[in-house]
């Protein structure tokens, strides 16, 4: 399958924050979007999340059936979606059942991110990493093929990002696309790179005139 | 920035016909009101309180008719994605719960010397009454998101569903009416109203929803200027950042 | 789909159950509304019996109100909503999993709770009966349309005050016939059926039109 992204535009309370925005990705390529702090690379992935409308162009999916994008998504952003009060386990299971494409148990889900024993204890227990590797322990629990990742290496100590680095480059190797938001290096080699910069304000300014 | 391109026609356009909307609202209001507190006759039961009706019935008919035409503009804002709609139904709220005030006033005025109370729960003017906190409702939704894109698609859900609510309402409040108000209902109008009523009746009618178009327009107009100096200032202080950086 | 809704329901009601969930507050609300309305108005177990039906739909309504501005708002917080957007299942049938769930923890609770409240205001059997009726059919209207507001208010910080604003017009039907099936039951000359099957056509369409608006309103929030 490939994900095609055509001119997008961004606009965020009267702010162009990014246009004329075009990206193909095919099975087994990776996505580093770089750029520095507010020029859009968590918009970009909330719009490929569906979360956020673009101001134009557009995102379509070639070549995978019926699904829309959001069916193939498995998207871990800057809030983790835990619910604190269930245990890391529950949480799991909870997002197995709802991406469906049950791929690990929670339990084997957490033991890649060496967190099998906390598997009983409740969300709230853990500390910023823990949470950070439970939310990640999503990817391996659905067989969804793309990954979308905003800033996957906040609060991860140096094992764990080696260990990301070496699930993002499994599920590469196994067909999947991954679009990670960045600004720390994911050593995937071969990964193509986009660097989002601020458009040029003075037309825009002269134009609103 | 095609967000403002389509509003600057708009614009233009409302600058010219404004002043000839207000003018003749003016002209059709003065001529109303003079029939209607001059030439239409004294009702011989209701004696001089039946000239309230000039105003109290055509602003219920605008009341419920500004709720009709900021529906329409939230399906242009969530269909068509249409800037003006946006500004339509922005500056259509408040005319609309002024009108249907004005009318709950007038009623209100009008119980006095027909029930003996100011107000009385009658089917009517309970259903206005909830209409007015719809209003409310929708105004208040307006001014607590900042972004105006995203406060008109919020307000655009809030008002069709209200819109589905109000014949709802309405019934229910008949209902409601029926089981509760004793059978001295005072019923507005009828079919056997007088034509020396009747034309005073349409005169104000006429003017006031003229009176509404024009205050329409004009509300649109300086909601779309409030949009531009907002766009205007966020640039700016965008533009300020960046060379200071 | 049928999995992730079952998993969504039942997520839903582990939470209310758990530490910070909102499972016996708005009972509690309820319980304290329908307790506190004889200070104010007297011990005349006479009035109190009959305005009986509409204290307890009052205070039912109330209740309701207050646990609903997290119905969607804790998700959009701590980003579940992303996942529930991302489900193999439209976003409608999750609104609706998600009222059923929110419904089951704050309006059943009410209808079940109302008989013993009403020994309290002096109800007769029949009319316990009768509001407990009502209230279990007419609870669903409650919740799925103060789930249009809370929909419209998830990403607001103090989103409950404007929630209750925004959906109290919206709830004056389900009010007029909720009292008046349950007062219909006690005497009066309107048979009860009339407006008690009104009431649950009343549920059936806020759960339809209320689901879409929330739906809706969840795709346009951001």
């Amino acid at each position: 399958m490939r994900i095609v992204a055509d001119n997008l535009a961004c606009r965020r309370s009267e702010r162009l924050i990014f246009a004329n925005l075009s990206f193909t990705l095919a099975d087994g390529q990776a996505l580093v979007v770089t750029g520095r702090n507010g020029a859009g690379k968590s918009s970009l992935l909330a719009i490929l999340a569906a979360r956020l409308r673009p101001e134009a162009g557009n995102v379509r999916v070639e070549g995978a059936g019926e699904a829309p994008l959001t069916e193939l998504v498995n998207f871990v952003g800057h809030r983790d979606g835990l619910k604190s009060a269930l245990t890391a386990e529950e949480n799991l299971a909870f997002a197995r059942a709802i991406l469906g494409r049950a791929a690990l148990t929670p339990k084997e889900a957490l033991a890649r991110v060496g967190l099998e024993h906390a598997a009983r204890l409740p969300v709230a227990y853990l500390s910023a990493g823990q949470r950070r590797r439970v939310g990640l322990a999503r990817l391996f629990v659905s067989a969804r093929p793309v990954w979308l990742l905003d800033e996957p290496t906040s609060a991860l100590d140096a094992a764990s990002q080696e260990a990301l680095g070496v699930a993002m480059r499994d599920h590469l190797a196994a067909g999947g696309l991954i679009i990670a938001a960045t600004h720390a290096p994911l050593g995937l080699d071969g990964a193509a790179t986009l660097r989002i910069e601020r458009p040029v304000l003075a037309a825009d300014a002269g134009e609103a005139a | 920035m095609w967000s403002l391109a389509n509003p600057t026609r708009f614009m233009a356009l409302a600058g010219r016909i404004l002043p000839w909307l207000a003018a003749a609202s003016a002209v059709l209001l003065a001529a109303g009101l003079y029939l209607a507190f001059f030439v239409a006759p004294a009702d011989y039961q209701q004696g001089e309180t039946v000239r309230i009706m000039f105003i109290h019935v055509p602003t219920a008919w605008l009341g419920l008719f500004f709720y009709t035409l900021m529906s329409l503009s939230a399906v242009g804002t969530l269909v068509w994605r249409h800037p003006l709609a946006d500004v339509s139904q922005k500056a259509a709220a408040p005319i609309g719960a002024a009108f249907t005030f004005v009318c709950l006033v007038t009623g209100a005025l009008w119980g006095k010397p027909m029930w003996g109370t100011w107000w009385v729960w009658d089917a009517r003017l309970t259903s206005m009454l909830v209409l007015l906190l719809m209003y409310l409702g929708v105004m208040a939704m307006w001014r607590t998101v900042e972004d105006p894109g995203r406060a008109a698609r919020a307000v655009s859900i809030l008002t069709l569903v209200g819109f589905v609510n109000v014949p709802i309402v309405k019934f229910s409040v008949d209902w409601w009416n029926t089981l509760h108000q004793p059978a001295s209902v005072f019923r507005l109008g009828g079919p056997t109203i007088h034509a020396s009523m009747l034309w005073p009746l349409l005169v104000m009618a006429l003017a006031f929803t003229l009176l509404s178009a024009a205050l329409h327009l004009a509300g649109m107009r300086t909601e779309i200027l409030r949009r531009r100096v907002r766009t205007l200032s966020i640039l700016e202080a965008e533009r300020l950042d960046r060379e200071a950086a | 789909m049928t999995r992730a809704l079952a998993a969504l329901l039942v997520r839903d009601l582990k939470l209310a159950g758990r530490i910070g969930g909102s499972g016996a507050l708005g009972l509690g609300f309820f319980v304290m509304l329908v307790t506190v309305v004889p200070f104010a108005l007297g011990p005349d177990l006479n009035l109190l019996a009959r305005i009986g039906p509409a204290i307890l739909w009052l205070a039912a309504v109330l209740a309701t109100l207050i646990g609903l501005d997290r119905l969607f708002q804790a998700d959009e917080e701590d980003g579940s909503l992303d996942l529930l957007m991302h489900a193999e299942a439209p976003l409608e049938l999750i609104v609706v999993v998600k009222g059923f769930a929110h419904w089951l923890t704050t309006g059943l609770p009410l209808a079940l709770c109302a008989p013993f409240l009403g020994l309290l205001i002096a109800l007769t059997p029949e009319a316990m009966l009768a509001v407990s009726a009502t209230l279990l059919v007419g609870t669903p209207a409650l919740t799925f349309i103060g789930g249009v507001g809370a929909a419209l208010t998830a990403t607001m910080r103090r989103g409950g005050l404007l929630l209750s604003v925004l959906v109290l017009p919206l709830m004056v039907p389900t009010l007029i016939f909720g009292v008046s099936a349950a007062n219909a039951a006690t005497g009066g000359t309107i048979p009860f059926l009339t407006p008690f099957l009104i009431l649950i056509a009343l549920s059936l369409l806020a759960i339809v039109i209320g689901t879409v608006a929330a739906a809706a309103a969840l795709r346009h929030g951001s």
